[in-house]
């Protein structure tokens, strides 16, 4: 044997060995050691579109289901993305400073739901209104893409979206067609009706969105406005959020007929996966083309689920078992699930996802750390916006006299 | 009609016999309604009843606002009292139409619609039917405006509804519902007390930036007639009205109740011979505090009347900033002669009311204090 191929021979099997332990300790194929050590090229070999399956939908007096499949874009997934986990942070960063007693009275979180505002955002044209309950964080945040009014709103500071007068429950979006947030359950419903009364009125072709609960809907308020929107043909979209439990009871223990998308009798109504954020949206897409086509109202019923109680002083244990939550965690995350979606599409790699998500908690963080700074809410407040005009100077009822004032005309009278 | 009939056939009476024996069977209203001595503005008038002026009002209200919509149950056909008579004819059913029979629902769609900038005028059918909507103004409406930090209000929100006793009504066709509403900060509460008031103050309620519920007193709806101006006017929400000038006493009350006490006041003068000054409160919320301290300042012994319950009705809030803000120049306590303290009866309306004798009673105790 030539004594020449001894050290080369050696070279490779060694480089062999070494490459192999890599392998094995790094879980990674040799191909994609090789490309990481390789420097970046400048063009990313990623699909720009993909198609996935959706959830399979029920349907309540439709012909026709929305798309089977749908496509999605690069820019599309790393927004959904994105909306997706700062929703998910932000509740997450409110659920720390409820528990250090920054943020006080009452907090609805909408963890474990955010598939279903973001894909039916997504869905939603500028003309279009929204209106919903109390768990409106993940709206408010969608409508000013951003969570610092938000979180301010809650701390009850300065630069909260309605300076600290409303608080978590009435996150309204000026100069946005978000009609805010609403506590008492199902009241906002009809309003949400005569919201699109106007829209019909005066033919902008716009939408109006009424979020609501799986509670809400054995509310005399929601069969009431099912009625009137449906008899008068309104461009009402009604999104039942359903997350199974009206505060602490399971739907089925309070409703004889579960089937929430099938109760607005002659309103057709379909049933969607609310995990499955494009789901959502081809739902949502198929619903206001419903409406845009003159057939009237319509109710999509989103099949969600919350992790946390109802609200935080609902430890949200005390009627679901641990293991329910974590199975929903494990197998259904809304998060989790798209992330797995687009990472195996390759329209996104797992280290943009996680400087997404790098991203996403340095800003929440940083908001919270602004809000905290802010200056709270002027106590004179107290007695200012009770009417329009300082039609009485004096507000009653308090020691000091204290002074009526309104700041301004509303927006919402344009 | 036909005991009268046979009153006359039978009976043989003489005039003036007949006519008290009429008086006896065909009295229904408890009040004689006085007419205002001046109109507000200056101009053409014509003569209408309360119904009519309301009707005039809605439908100045139609044709100078575009944005305007008039809805409620039964209003298409002219509604069951014909305050919308013919507005549905002349406006189209776009602009006035029926609603289904759904008070919470009617109320929360009139919000919605008042969002979003259009003059919504809703009908409460009877003011005892506006409970289910009770969240719906107190919880949405009033508070809309603050919990919004003023951003986004539904102020052009006017909600109308008949109230008070009409004779017959009994349990939940007679209420005044009034105190229930007084309690919440945001709204506005006006009631009228004839066809002028009731043409000026829907007028304002309609154009005011804050949502208003205006009570008309069914019972004046017909017996009420006056010389209305034609021209359209406002007539101001929160200002009382002094219809009287007097020296020994205060008689204050609202709707109705008003045309008792104009009455009162003469029999006062002819028994007593005690001058009294009436005042209508006309609105509820806000009210106006002022006009009624100066008053009771003057004369030291006041009387409010109203139709609802005693406890917790709104006389309890006069009577409670009176006696907090003229103590020292009170020579009795504040009287107060109202419903009693138990549902609207049905056979019992007559002991119910307060009406005059029960009016003329306190006034006496207030002078013998």
């Amino acid at each position: 044997m030539d004594n020449g191929w001894v050290k080369p021979g050696a070279i490779i099997i060694v480089s062999f060995m070494v490459t192999f332990k890599l392998c094995v300790s790094t879980e990674m194929s040799a191909f994609k050691l090789l490309a990481s050590f390789l420097p970046k090229l400048p063009f990313r070999p990623f699909a720009s579109e993909a198609t996935f399956k959706t959830q399979p939908y029920v349907l309540y007096r439709l012909e026709g289901p929305p798309a089977p499949a749908v496509t999605l874009n690069r820019a599309d997934a790393l927004r959904f993305f994105e909306e997706m986990v700062t929703i998910h942070q932000m509740e997450a960063t409110l659920n720390h400073l409820y528990k250090s007693k920054t943020v006080r009275g009452f907090c609805h979180l909408y963890s474990g739901q955010e598939a279903v505002a973001v894909g039916t955002f997504a869905a939603l044209r500028p003309q279009d209104t929204t209106i919903t309950t109390y768990r409106c964080h993940g709206w408010g945040f969608l409508y000013y893409q951003s969570v610092d009014p938000i979180i301010a709103e809650l701390v009850g500071v300065r630069s909260g979206c309605v300076r600290g007068k409303g608080g978590s429950m009435h996150i309204y979006g000026k100069h946005k067609d978000f009609y805010g947030g609403s506590a008492i359950v199902g009241s906002h419903v009809p309003v949400g009706v005569g919201i699109a009364l106007a829209h019909k009125y005066r033919n902008t072709d716009a939408v109006s969105l009424i979020c609501y609960g799986d509670g809400a809907t054995n509310n005399g308020n929601v069969l009431e406005a099912y009625n009137m929107a449906k008899l008068w043909e309104l461009p009402c979209f009604f999104l039942c959020e359903n997350n199974i439990y009206g505060m602490g009871t399971k739907l089925e223990r309070t409703t004889k007929n579960t089937n929430v998308f099938a109760k607005g009798d002659f309103i057709p109504g379909i049933r969607v996966d609310g995990m499955d954020v494009l789901s959502v949206r081809e739902a949502a897409r198929f619903a206001i083309e419903h409406i845009r086509a003159g057939k009237g109202p319509i109710i999509v019923e989103a099949q969600s689920y919350r992790y946390f109680g109802h609200s935080l002083s609902d430890p949200g244990t005390t009627y679901r078992t641990y293991d329910e939550i974590k199975e929903v965690r494990t197998t259904r995350d809304p998060i989790t699930t798209f992330n797995k979606k687009i990472l195996e599409a390759g329209l996104a790699t797992e280290e943009e996802l996680a400087a997404i998500e790098k991203k996403v908690k340095a800003s929440v963080r940083e908001s919270a750390t602004k809000a905290e700074a802010d200056h709270p809410v002027d106590v004179e407040e107290l007695t200012h916006d009770i009417y329009a005009n300082e039609v009485i100077s004096e507000v009653r009822g308090i020691n000091k006299v204290w002074k009526h004032k309104s700041s301004g005309r509303a927006w919402n009278l344009k | 009609m036909a005991l009268n009939k046979i009153c006359t056939l039978c009976l043989r009476q003489n005039s003036r016999e007949l006519r008290i024996l009429n008086n006896l069977i065909n009295k229904r209203n408890h009040f004689v309604y006085t007419a205002d001595a001046e109109s507000p503005v200056k101009g053409e008038t014509t003569k209408l009843n309360m119904f009519q002026a309301i009707n005039n009002a809605l439908d100045s209200a139609l044709q100078s606002d575009e944005s305007a919509l008039v809805f409620g149950e039964d209003v298409a056909f002219g509604g069951v009292f014909r305050c919308t008579i013919g507005l549905q004819a002349k406006y189209g059913p776009g602009r006035v139409f029926n609603t289904p029979l759904c008070e919470q629902g009617i109320v929360g769609f009139a919000i919605g619609a008042a969002n979003m900038g259009s003059t919504a005028i809703a009908e409460i059918q009877f003011a005892d039917y506006i409970f289910p909507a009770f969240d719906q103004l107190v919880n949405e409406a009033a508070k809309m405006r603050y919990r919004s930090g003023g951003q986004f209000d539904c102020g052009k929100l006017t909600v109308r509804a008949p109230c008070g006793a009409v004779g017959h009504g009994a349990l939940y066709h007679s209420q005044s519902p009034e105190a229930y509403f007084a309690h919440t900060p945001g709204l506005k509460i006006v009631v009228p007390r004839g066809p002028i008031k009731a043409k000026g103050l829907l007028l304002a309620c309609v154009r005011d930036p804050d949502p208003c519920l205006i009570l008309e007193p069914k019972a004046l709806y017909r017996a009420a007639v006056e010389e209305v101006p034609v021209a359209d006017f406002v007539l101001p929400i929160g200002k009382a009205d002094v219809l009287l000038k007097g020296e020994q006493v205060t008689l204050i009350g609202w709707g109705t109740q008003v045309h008792v006490l104009l009455e009162v006041v003469h029999l006062a003068k002819t028994q007593f011979n005690a001058s009294c000054e009436v005042i209508d409160l006309v609105s509820i919320l806000p009210w106006d505090r002022n006009t009624v301290c100066q008053s009771v300042k003057k004369t030291k012994r006041v009387l409010i009347a109203h139709e609802a319950p005693l406890t917790g009705g709104f006389g309890a809030e006069v009577a409670a900033t009176i006696q907090e803000e003229c103590f020292l120049h009170l020579e009795a306590p504040v009287a107060r002669v109202t419903g009693f303290d138990t549902p609207f009866p049905h056979v019992f309306e007559p002991f119910y009311l307060p009406d005059k004798w029960r009016c003329l009673d306190a006034i006496r105790n207030l002078l013998d204090y």
